[in-house]
């Protein structure tokens, strides 16, 4: 029971380390060229996000991840209805924008709270990240499981009772009875 | 005199029988009309379209609740070539639905839909379960006697039953963590490590008002139904799909009446007929049997 806890802390505290050292405005080009983020290292090794790269391959168009937060023009019809003049803003990081608390009770009774808010609906830090890279790396056909980016830790074989956990092999039927 | 005394008594006992039988129907109208859950219940929408069947859910939940060590490892993917049930071992299950036309599968985890009204909890006569105010439908193992009454009555066919156990076999199912978790305002194990939020805690409220508005910003994705919201008088549990319910699992027919109203009217007669029906009956039986006694008196004493 103990872990779990510790597990969030450090999920927290690495999810406001990560990508802090964005300037405030960027340009195309002038992102990192290697983010780190281990978000989830209680289970998972870092990963060494490869930024330079990432921005070869969408020809510099930042929002192809970053949606309307850098100097290209946002492309979602949706985001435009009430974006179309809305332009660069200040914000780039993930981080800036989506909560790494999303479920936490404080941020849940702001949006309870607040009846016109339209962003009600904004997905945590965590989920950006796996939802925009695994859905990108479905499309390109690259790899797409949960070890081809990160690792696991010994605790993360524990957790999935995988690696030196495994269970032992057994004649039983997957799933078990009711 | 005695005549029309009788004949009075007779209509007079009609009268106040309709009346009474009126007084109760409106009573039992107002008792019907859907309690609609606590008014800040929390609960979680579960996006089927976000979900990749990874298992980190049942992994967590493995741990959280101090599960058994599963048959096989949770990064297996095989287990998912069958449908699975919620079990004693495994308190939350994903199963994998292949959708006719369509080039990637659906998955769909299973848990306690943790009901507004619940039937496991009306069905127990041992009073083990608790509907509490953050949403979670909780049990006292302690009390359980193992009728299994609850697994009869759950239209989801959720809770499961221990039978490893030969001393004490008891009910188990999902919790919502509430001992651990939901009573300090914290998510469920599984929504914490979902690394996709296909599982969106929050109030239950609110959870709705998200869904509807990813069915609105996205029509093409999304079937036009939040899964959970009026089914069953409503779960805090509740689900997306992209494609139709009945491809992915869902039972579409269960109404939006709680399983309660259906046996409501007849579980109000049970404690009538305990504790009226004794004392009526042996009444009857004495006053039938007075005379013979008196008779076997009055001869004893010649």
């Amino acid at each position: 029971m103990e872990h779990i806890p510790k597990y969030l802390l450090s999920t927290f505290i690495a999810m406001l380390l990560c990508f802090s050292s964005y300037s405030t405005i960027a340009l195309a080009g002038d992102g990192p060229d290697e983010v780190e983020i281990d978000s989830l290292a209680q289970l998972y090794e870092p990963v060494y996000f490869d930024h330079a790269m990432h921005e070869e391959v969408t020809d510099s168009n930042c929002a192809v991840c970053h949606h309307h937060t850098l100097g290209t023009q946002i492309d979602d019809e949706n985001c435009m209805r009430c974006h179309a003049e809305s332009g660069a803003t200040d914000e780039i990081a993930c981080q800036e924008c989506h909560p790494s608390n999303r479920f936490e009770a404080e941020y849940l009774n702001k949006i309870d709270a607040d009846n016109t808010l339209y962003h009600r609906d904004k997905i945590g830090l965590k989920a950006a990240y796996h939802i925009r890279c695994m859905n990108c790396h479905e499309e390109m056909g690259v790899a797409n499981g949960c070890q081809d980016c990160h690792s696991r830790t010994d605790a993360g074989n524990k957790f999935f009772h995988a690696g030196n956990y495994a269970p032992p092999e057994s004649e039983k039927p997957a799933g078990g009875g009711h | 005199m005695k005549a029309m005394n009788r004949r009075k008594f007779l209509k007079g006992s009609l009268l106040g029988g309709a009346a009474a039988s009126v007084i109760s129907k409106s009573k039992n109208a107002d008792a019907s009309a859907s309690f609609g859950g606590y008014p800040d219940t929390m609960g979680v929408l579960v996006d089927l379209t976000r979900c990749v069947g990874c298992r980190s859910c049942e992994a967590a939940c493995n741990k959280e609740q101090g599960l058994p060590a599963p048959a096989q490892s949770f990064d297996e993917l095989s287990v998912m070539d069958h449908e699975r049930r919620t079990s004693e071992g495994a308190y939350t299950v994903v199963n994998r639905y292949e959708i006719p036309g369509q080039d990637h599968p659906l998955f769909r985890k299973i848990q306690c839909n943790h009901c507004n009204e619940p039937a496991c909890l009306t069905s127990c006569f041992v009073n083990a379960y608790t509907k509490t105010p953050e949403g979670a439908v909780i049990y006292d193992p302690t009390v359980c006697v193992g009728c299994r009454t609850c697994m009869v009555a759950c239209p989801f066919y959720i809770p499961a039953y221990s039978y490893s156990s030969v001393l004490n076999p008891v009910i188990k199912k999902c919790i919502f963590c509430y001992d651990t978790r939901l009573k300090f305002g914290r998510p469920p194990a599984c929504v914490e490590s979902c690394p996709r939020e296909a599982l969106t805690f929050g109030k239950r409220k609110d959870l709705i008002k998200i869904g509807n508005q990813r069915i609105k910003n996205h029509p093409d994705l999304y079937e036009d139904h939040i899964y959970g919201e009026n089914e069953v008088g409503g779960t805090s549990w509740m689900y997306l799909s992209s494609a139709p319910f009945d491809q992915v699992g869902f039972d579409t027919d269960l109404g939006t009446q709680p399983i309660l109203s259906y046996v409501k009217e007849f579980l109000t007669v049970v404690p009538m007929v305990l504790t009226i029906w004794p004392a009526l009956f042996a009444g009857f039986h004495l006053l039938a049997t007075r005379k013979d006694k008196q008779k076997k008196e009055e001869k004893s004493e010649i």
